[in-house]
């Protein structure tokens, strides 16, 4: 029968066409719900209070999902692997050290009294100098190994770490109460300060991500492949990384570090688009981070009534798929 | 023409490549045997900008790799090497489109979109198209970066060890390919073999490199002989001519 010997249906159906356009357009309803939700919900008192009250938490949750979610899209490309992310390079720990370098070699008083504009343009600078030496040499030097580069990105954080720790030790107890106002920072209380200069400064960073939008896709072929293409892959690797930089420094800025957040979210978009086109993942990894961090706070704060504990389930999330992936030896 | 002038690549105290002077002629099939260890790849990956060279120059067509701009080498050069690791989820049309991106830098034209139809058509792709590259076979997968490769549509192709994880059937299917490409596309094939048979059969010229140095160069007749071969790999290699192609011999 004619029937039988038809061809065989192609191996995607029409839907899986526009899967990503689905899984966007269901992501961001809900991302929609939880910015919603967290606005409104138990919203006790005048409007006049409430919306700006947490309208500059919100806005400070949005940009920390934002950051972290394209950083680490934009690290596991230049790394070409899904297991590393920016966190866990030791990126965030960079940042505090170089904090608390400031309050430790300036001097407190000089960090209370600078501008925080002037003071975060400061940080900013020395963090996007210091990665860039830090890890250009990791991606730039030839194919190095997954296991050394997560092994180098464990002992440099805890180095990081142990540095900062002992710096902050050594100031005298003003200048650690100076220092700790501006490094210990939680999804519950914002640093709204410094939002519009973050906003305006990611802002600048994503304009330029968005010129090299093409390059993208073609980084994550992997090195040989896209020099073959033509790409100019230092510069390429360079900027990306400056980009990164940046934005890891505005949301450690903002909340501190989050180690395995980032993975958390990329992952999962990846997963739900089902393909690697950066034009897909990045807006379902950061409306993923939006619904995490926004809708999360909001079933914490208003549901459970707890205030803390959002970090660590995002952490503990984060750090099984984390596991998992290195166990899987998800890549080479 | 590709000339390379005095390349040199040592690791540490070992040189890979060690003053390798060469000049490859433009047009037809040139493959390069020798031995394990012998430097093949990695002057292969020095010639196409994969791998930055101690000392030394390559030119092609008169442009230098290291300082000639990536993108206008990637329309006259390509490369593909053996091992394509790459964490990107794509389909073989995917891959495949990615050979336009000299040109087009991500946006596909009217013409773009041609080559691609043309590329996967020449390699016998168009039934696996959608399909996703990890749900390939190895040799089905080397297929699609080929494909990718011819639809960069360069003068210059080079392969390292394309016949990788191909059986008989389609390891012959390649080589013929490439033949075709060269006689057909007038493409310069220049490529990294292992099996001196399938140089012989469907190469134009023949350069064999030992301990990182080009230790003879030649069209096939002058290369496929027992004294140079024999020379070559350390081991008695003896010549027949079978159907009018030199093979060569040594399992015993």
């Amino acid at each position: 029968m004619a029937e039988i010997s038809a061809p065989v249906p192609s191996r995607r159906p029409a839907f899986a066409v526009s899967r990503p356009v689905l899984v966007l357009i269901i992501l961001a309803v809900l991302a929609l719900a939880s910015i919603v939700l967290f606005m409104t919900l138990g919203a006790r008192g005048g409007w006049d209070f409430v919306i700006p009250f947490r309208g500059k938490k919100l806005l400070a949750l949005i940009l920390v999902a934002y950051s972290i979610a394209v950083s680490t899209v934009l690290f596991q490309t230049i790394a070409n692997n899904r297991i590393l992310t920016p966190s866990i390079m030791g990126f965030d720990q960079l940042y505090i050290l170089i904090q608390t370098a400031i309050a430790y070699f300036l001097g407190a008083q000089v960090l209370a009294l600078m501008d925080p504009n002037m003071a975060f343009a400061l940080k900013l600078v020395l963090m996007i100098g210091f990665s860039g030496v830090l890890f250009q040499w990791l991606f730039l030097s030839g194919d190095r190994s997954l296991y050394l580069l997560i092994l180098v990105g464990i002992v440099m954080g805890v180095f990081f770490r142990s540095l900062s720790n002992f710096m902050q030790r050594m100031l005298d107890p003003n200048a650690f109460q100076v220092l700790q106002d501006t490094l210990f920072a939680s999804f519950g209380s914002v640093d709204t300060s410094l939002l519009i200069v973050s906003y305006a400064i990611v802002a600048v960073a994503s304009f330029v991500l968005f010129r090299m939008r093409h390059t993208l896709d073609v980084l994550s072929l992997g090195r040989p492949t896209a020099v073959n293409l033509g790409l100019d892959y230092k510069r390429v690797v360079v900027t990306l990384l400056v980009i990164v930089s940046v934005m890891v420094s505005v949301s450690t800025a903002l909340v501190g570090p989050r180690t395995f957040f980032g993975l958390l979210v990329a992952t999962l978009g990846y997963l739900l688009v089902g393909t690697s086109k950066h034009r897909w993942v990045i807006p379902a990894a950061v409306l993923l981070g939006i619904i995490c961090l926004v809708g999360g706070q909001t079933l914490l704060e208003r549901v459970f009534s707890f205030n803390t504990a959002l970090s660590i389930i995002i952490e503990f999330l984060g750090g099984i798929i984390f596991i998992i992936f290195v166990l899987r030896g998800a890549t080479r | 023409m590709i000339i390379a002038s005095e390349v040199t690549k040592a690791y540490g105290e070992t040189c890979v490549v060690d003053g390798v002077t060469l000049s490859l002629p433009k047009g037809g099939v040139t493959s390069i045997v020798g031995p394990n260890g012998a430097g093949k790849s990695t002057l292969l990956s020095m010639i196409s900008r994969l791998m930055a060279m101690d000392k030394g120059s390559v030119t092609v067509d008169g442009l230098d790799v290291s300082k000639t701009p990536g993108d206008v080498l990637a329309r006259r050069l390509s490369i593909l090497r053996q091992d394509n690791h790459m964490t990107a989820r794509l389909t073989v049309r995917d891959l495949v489109s990615f050979g336009r991106y000299p040109y087009s830098k991500g946006r596909l034209t009217a013409d773009d979109k041609a080559h691609i139809e043309r590329s996967l058509r020449y390699l016998d792709l168009e039934a696996l198209s959608e399909r996703f590259l990890d749900e390939l076979s190895g040799g089905q997968r080397q297929r699609a970066f080929v494909a990718m490769v011819l639809c960069q549509d360069t003068d210059y192709v080079l392969l390292d060890e394309p016949l990788n994880n191909l059986d008989m059937k389609h390891a012959m299917g390649m080589m013929k390919l490439l033949r075709q490409a060269a006689n057909d596309l007038g493409k310069t094939v220049v490529l990294v073999l292992h099996d001196i048979n399938f140089a012989s059969w469907y190469s134009d010229n023949i350069v064999a490199m030992k301990h990182g140095k080009v230790a003879a160069q030649g069209p096939v007749a002058e290369m496929i002989r027992p004294e140079v071969l024999s020379d070559i790999y350390e081991m008695d290699i003896s010549v027949h001519t079978i159907g009018g192609q030199l093979i060569s011999v040594y399992y015993g």
